[in-house]
């Protein structure tokens, strides 16, 4: 019972079609359309359209565009690393590639809108033009003043056409502090479990009944509901395990009516899937071999399972004393590491209002010279201070172990970070056997 | 220089000019560098080097290519499987993911980019001519890493066929997107797919973009890129190989959810450097053929440098290569280093003079007082009659080194599956040992044996049976004969079974009750080794009197060739040992030095005025170094005009001596310029900065001398 859209000037059957195309975004096409009003109307100059990811937000705009033939430029701003390279796709979806090409070099907004009124007066719109940006927050970073500017571009350009905006991020967080003109907003809510179902039975696999495919979605959805709501994703699992639930109708086990023994057969291996292979631990492809395998005592080794990091000893002597570096207090080193700290008394050294515990503070940051004077009282050799202590340190910079606070080219006393976890020092000073726990403040 | 060297950078960092006249002054004599007036055979000395430095280019490359060819084969592997799955089925096409390698290098960094190097056209030969590799420092933005990938990827095509030398132009940098290359990208595929019609089956060739070192990559840049990639995956078979140093769970530091869901990732593992290292090791320096020889104080320090500052393969092999030149510019008798045949040769050759440094040599000497009196004499005085003993001499190096390596890896193999490793993990740490000392006067060498004694008999023979089969590819006759004893031994051994097979049962048992507590305690194993001891002077099995001939044999082996190397007679021909100077050379201590030079001018400068006892300062060295001198008697904050006081009386006091001038002490502002000069040389240097707490004052950047 698809409802009927309604829209005035566009041709009946194609307007049923993309009803059918957009299961459960009726209300949010109808309402789209009866805005965009006739082909030949104006129409209302900016829309925001926002909702969380995978809601349909580029699906259903992009197919009420293409179905119904209008003119539009869709753009993905995460694409346009400049504004210029916006503009140029703008004008050659709308006007051809020619008219872009006239576009100067690094083109600025009134560039833009210039070529925009010049080739709209030699071809002037029969039809409301649509921009469709999508992404939109990245236009945030762009210039200042090209959102405002795009909002209100029908004034600018004085000509028949609309913007439309699709973000994850509401209208809140975009509005300059100067204000600007309102676009119209929409809400695309998530879907609910029942519409997931619905979309998601509609890709049924050619070779099996809908119905059949219909109860796997519903299964499918009884695991991965509670933690996944994107339809993309889902999709992709669906995807992933549907030769898994087949498997005993190929082998003649069970039959398309015997749906509980095909959720016994499928239910353990989606609770698998969702501890491996919907977190990216295993790949799809890895995943799929398994189960071709049916090898399933074998398991694969995930990605976090290779957490272990070779390197060489000083290396970790350096990590080990950034470690402590950030997060013991810099007041606390006196007695962790002279060795006649002798007259300050554990209790006027542990403050009592101290309470919060520096690991849940996070790593602070620290100078050069603390680290290096941590790392000579901790490593048990004299060490010379070589080039390579100090090479190390910008390796283990670039390896992400540590991380450089400030600005990048700060020769004078740089400021170090460490990005480690506890339980990766814990195995790291167990290869050295250096105990690292009692030198931690927290601990103490 | 009267060019003006200019870099359009403002950052930090030192710039490198390759002046042109330098490299005319190299075309000159690349062979005259190690040629001194009085000496000839430099020129020969430099050849051999060259030759050697060859050997080792080759080799290394040979070893990474095979210990590489694992890893990139199923690379490329994974690669070809992708291509071809990639639009075969309709009904999956809907949500594609991005193929990605993740491939795991280890953290020595400087030896990744021969890895990448040979993927890059192992990759270009066998699968795609599509590669990309992108380096992150390239690409601060996504702008920058799209504009590095289609710059290689159109350059590379536009140069393959050079009809379309118009095409060469890039796109304007503001066209410079994905969708550019997605066009240029079927255009390229079409001409490709005509060219070999042939074999026409081949689908869409995939693009493969290589991230060198994703670690360093911005995130953000990564995930945009991701993003935008995956938009045009249908079109455009992307292909990512992510070069990563740390562990793969980096990604999902990097990338969050959203974006790694967009990859379909697999992990491949490369050789671990220190494997690699094992196998450097094995073909160059415990290999007979190699001419060039490191002493066990050398292997130590490259080896720590490896360990505890780097794990780079290809900066051991920098630190061999430096040790080489070392060794052939000042050991003027390393043309005997080299092949026995040519050393032969050049000993009958030899120049008077390096027949007289052979006299000083100190092995040289040790041998000559071992030697006959009038064979002494003869020696003394006849160059023929050394020429001859050296030829002998060479021989027999040359035998010492062929029947050294076979026995120290039969020691090794035997000892290296024993508990604890008395004689260590490595082959290599064994190879110090022995040439440190003689190993049989160790402690190490004592347990060792002693936890061979009780090996079990199937253990036994497994081991000797590992020695055999090293043995049987030596070369000399010595050790074929050692070759024939092994195998004997371990067919008495096997016989034994049938003869008394209750007897070795038994000890078995016990051998396997040692075995278990091997791991516990290894005072209880001792103890339980004493009993037995005991037990055997008691009575002795047949299969434990076989063994301990084993063991004593094994003994006698080591006894006679695992000699430390610097007793044979010439061996500092072939040994290079200064690893002093390595050390200083390749573990440099830019902080150490600095302070060298500034308070030990004459360390240097090499001038005699300079030469000062310790604790005064001389008016006579560079004002940078009496201004450091005098700022080290000062706290964390310097009064500048105390510091210029001091300054003007250190000068003065040689004028004092000179001639009672009247203007003595005053500040001529000669002086003055004098002080501000070398007062900022002390702020570039970094031991002083301005502070804002007092501006007549600076404060002191070092510790220490308060
Ligand atoms: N109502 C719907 N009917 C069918 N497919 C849908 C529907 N909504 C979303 N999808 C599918 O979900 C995927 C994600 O939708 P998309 O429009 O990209 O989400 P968004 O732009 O909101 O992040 C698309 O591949 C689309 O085909
Ligand atoms: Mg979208």
């Amino acid at each position: 019972m698809p409802v009927t859209l309604q829209c005035p000037g566009y041709p009946e059957d194609t307007l049923r079609t993309l009803a059918e195309k957009l299961p459960c975004r009726e209300t949010q096409v109808t309402s789209l359309l009866s805005l965009m009003g006739q082909p030949d109307h104006y129409s209302y100059p900016s829309v925001f359209i926002y909702g969380h990811r995978a809601t349909g937000k580029s699906h259903v705009v992009l197919t009420i565009m293409k179905d119904l033939e209008l003119p539009h430029a869709s753009v993905d701003c995460v694409e346009c690393v400049s504004a210029g390279l916006l503009f140029y796709q703008v004008l050659s979806a709308l006007f051809g590639p020619d008219s872009a090409a006239l576009l100067p070099r690094c083109p600025s907004l009134s560039d833009f809108v210039r070529l925009y009124k010049q080739m709209s007066s030699n071809t002037p719109a029969t039809q409301t033009r649509y921009i469709v940006l999508d992404r939109a927050e990245r236009i945030r970073d762009m210039d200042f003043s090209l959102l405002p500017a795009l909002l209100r571009l029908q004034e600018l350009v004085n000509d028949n056409v609309t913007i439309i905006l699709l973000s994850e991020i509401v209208w809140e967080k975009f509005r300059p502090n100067t204000g600007c003109f309102e676009p119209l907003l929409f809400h695309f809510p998530d879907y609910s479990k029942v519409e997931l179902v619905q979309i998601l039975s509609k890709d049924h696999h050619p070779s099996y009944t809908p119905e059949l495919y219909a109860s796997y979605i519903n299964i499918l959805l009884g695991v991965f509901f509670s933690v996944c709501r994107d339809l993309r994703e889902l999709r992709h699992l669906a995807m992933l395990n549907f030769s898994k639930f087949c498997e005993p109708l190929e082998k003649g086990e069970a039959k398309e009516s015997d749906i509980h023994k095909l959720w016994k057969n499928i239910e353990p291996h989606l609770h698998r899937a969702m501890q491996t292979v919907y977190l990216r631990e295993v790949s799809s492809v890895q995943w799929e071999q398994q189960q071709m395998d049916e090898k399933e005592a074998t398991a694969l080794r995930g990605l976090s399972a290779h957490a272990h990091i070779e390197l060489p000893y000083y290396s970790k002597f350096l990590l080990i004393a950034a470690y402590l570096a950030s997060f013991n207090p810099a007041r606390t080193d006196r007695r962790f590491f002279l060795k006649s700290h002798g007259k300050i008394k554990k209790t006027n050294f542990l403050k009592k209002h101290e309470k919060t515990s520096n690991h849940l503070l996070g790593p602070k940051p620290f100078p050069l010279d603390r680290l290096l004077a941590i790392f000579y009282s901790v490593v048990d050799s004299r060490v010379a201070p070589t080039a390579s202590i100090f090479s190390q340190i910008s390796s283990l910079v670039t390896l992400q172990l540590l991380s450089q606070v400030g600005h990048d080219d700060q020769l004078d006393s740089p400021k170090y970070k460490c990005a480690v976890s506890l339980d990766f020092i814990l195995a790291i000073s167990r290869t050295v056997s250096f105990d690292v726990v009692k030198y931690l403040y927290d601990f103490l | 220089m009267n060019e003006t060297l200019t870099t359009s950078s403002v950052s930090k960092g030192c710039f490198v000019f390759k002046s042109a006249s330098k490299k005319r002054k190299r075309h000159v004599g690349l062979d005259e560098y190690l040629v001194e007036a009085d000496d000839d055979s430099g020129r020969d000395r430099f050849r051999i080097c060259q030759k050697l430095w060859e050997t080792v280019q080759t080799s290394t490359e040979e070893i990474q290519n095979q210990l590489n060819k694992k890893v990139l084969d199923s690379l490329v592997e994974f690669i070809k499987k992708h291509e071809l799955g990639s639009s075969s089925d309709v009904w999956r096409q809907r949500t594609s993911e991005i193929p990605t390698a993740a491939l795991m290098l280890g953290v020595n960094v400087p030896d990744h980019a021969m890895t990448f190097r040979s993927l890059c056209n192992l990759l270009q030969d066998s699968v795609t001519p599509f590669v990309v590799s992108v380096h992150a420092k390239e690409c601060a933005a996504v702008k920058h890493l799209i504009q590095k990938v289609l710059e290689q990827l159109m350059g590379k095509a536009v140069s393959v066929d050079e009809e379309q030398e118009e095409d060469a132009a890039l796109p304007q940098k503001a066209q410079c997107t994905i969708s550019a290359l997605c066009q240029w990208y079927k255009t390229a595929t079409k001409k490709c797919s005509q060219k070999k019609n042939d074999n026409g089956l081949r689908q869409s060739l995939p693009v493969v973009v290589i991230f060198k070192d994703f670690e360093a990559f911005n995130s953000q840049v990564l995930q945009d890129f991701i993003h935008i990639c995956s938009r045009y995956i249908q079109e455009l078979p992307f292909i990512f190989v992510f070069g990563i140093a740390t562990s793969p769970s980096a990604i999902q530091h990097r990338l969050p959810h959203s974006v790694s869901s967009l990859l379909c990732i697999e992990v491949f593992q490369s050789v671990s450097c220190t494997q690699h290292l094992a196998s450097v090791f094995d073909k160059l320096i415990l290999n007979a053929h190699f001419p060039f020889k490191l002493s066990s104080r050398v292997i130590q320090v490259l080896v720590g440098i490896f360990l505890y500052h780097d794990f780079s393969v290809q900066n051991f092999v920098k630190g061999l290569q430096f040790s080489m030149l070392e060794h052939f510019n000042s050991q003027p008798l390393s043309v005997l280093c080299c092949r026995k045949r040519e050393a032969l040769l050049c000993a009958k050759t030899l120049s008077q003079q390096n027949v007289e440094r052979i006299r000083h040599l100190p092995s040289f000497m040790r041998y000559v007082e071992t030697q006959e009196p009038e064979e002494q004499v003869k020696l003394l005085t006849s160059d023929q009659h050394v020429k001859e003993v050296c030829q002998t001499l060479l021989k027999s190096l040359h035998k010492y080194h062929k029947n050294y390596f076979p026995i120290l890896q039969c020691l090794h193999s035997l000892t290296s599956s024993l508990p604890k490793f008395p004689l260590g993990k490595h082959i290599r740490e064994l190879h110090v040992s022995c040439n440190e000392k003689n190993l049989w006067e160790t402690e190490e060498y004592d347990s060792a044996m002693q936890l061979l004694r009780i090996l079990a008999k199937n253990e036994l023979v497994a081991a000797l049976q590992g020695c055999s089969d090293i043995l049987q590819s030596a070369s000399t006759k010595r050790m074929q004969t050692v070759f024939q004893q092994v195998e004997d031994f371990i067919n008495r051994l096997e016989t034994l079974e049938s003869v008394s097979s209750e007897d070795s049962s038994v000890n078995g048992a016990i051998s396997g009750k040692i075995d278990y507590q091997r791991k516990t305690d290894l005072f209880q194993l001792q103890k339980t080794l004493l009993e037995k001891e005991s037990r055997r002077t008691k009575k002795m099995s047949p299969f434990e009197v076989l063994r301990s001939q084993v063991i004593e044999f094994i003994d006698s082996l080591v006894r006679e060739y695992l000699t430390p190397a610097h007793l044979q007679p010439l061996s500092e021909v072939c040994y290079f040992s200064s690893s002093g100077i390595l050390r200083q050379r390749l573990n440099v201590t830019p902080r150490t030095s600095i302070q060298a030079a500034l308070s030990h001018p004459y360390y240097y400068l090499q001038n005699e005025s300079l030469k000062t006892n310790a604790g005064t300062i001389s008016s006579a060295a560079p004002d940078l170094c009496i201004v450091y001198k005098l700022h080290l008697e000062c706290g964390r904050l310097i009064n500048l005009y105390d510091w210029l006081e001091a300054f003007v009386t250190v000068l003065s006091a040689a004028e004092d001596q000179d001639a009672d001038s009247g203007d003595h002490g005053q500040l001529d502002s000669l002086k003055h310029a004098r002080f501000i000069q070398a007062v900022s040389e002390m702020e570039f240097l970094g031991f002083v900065k301005s502070t804002k707490q007092k501006t007549d004052h600076v404060a002191r950047l070092t510790w220490g001398g308060c």
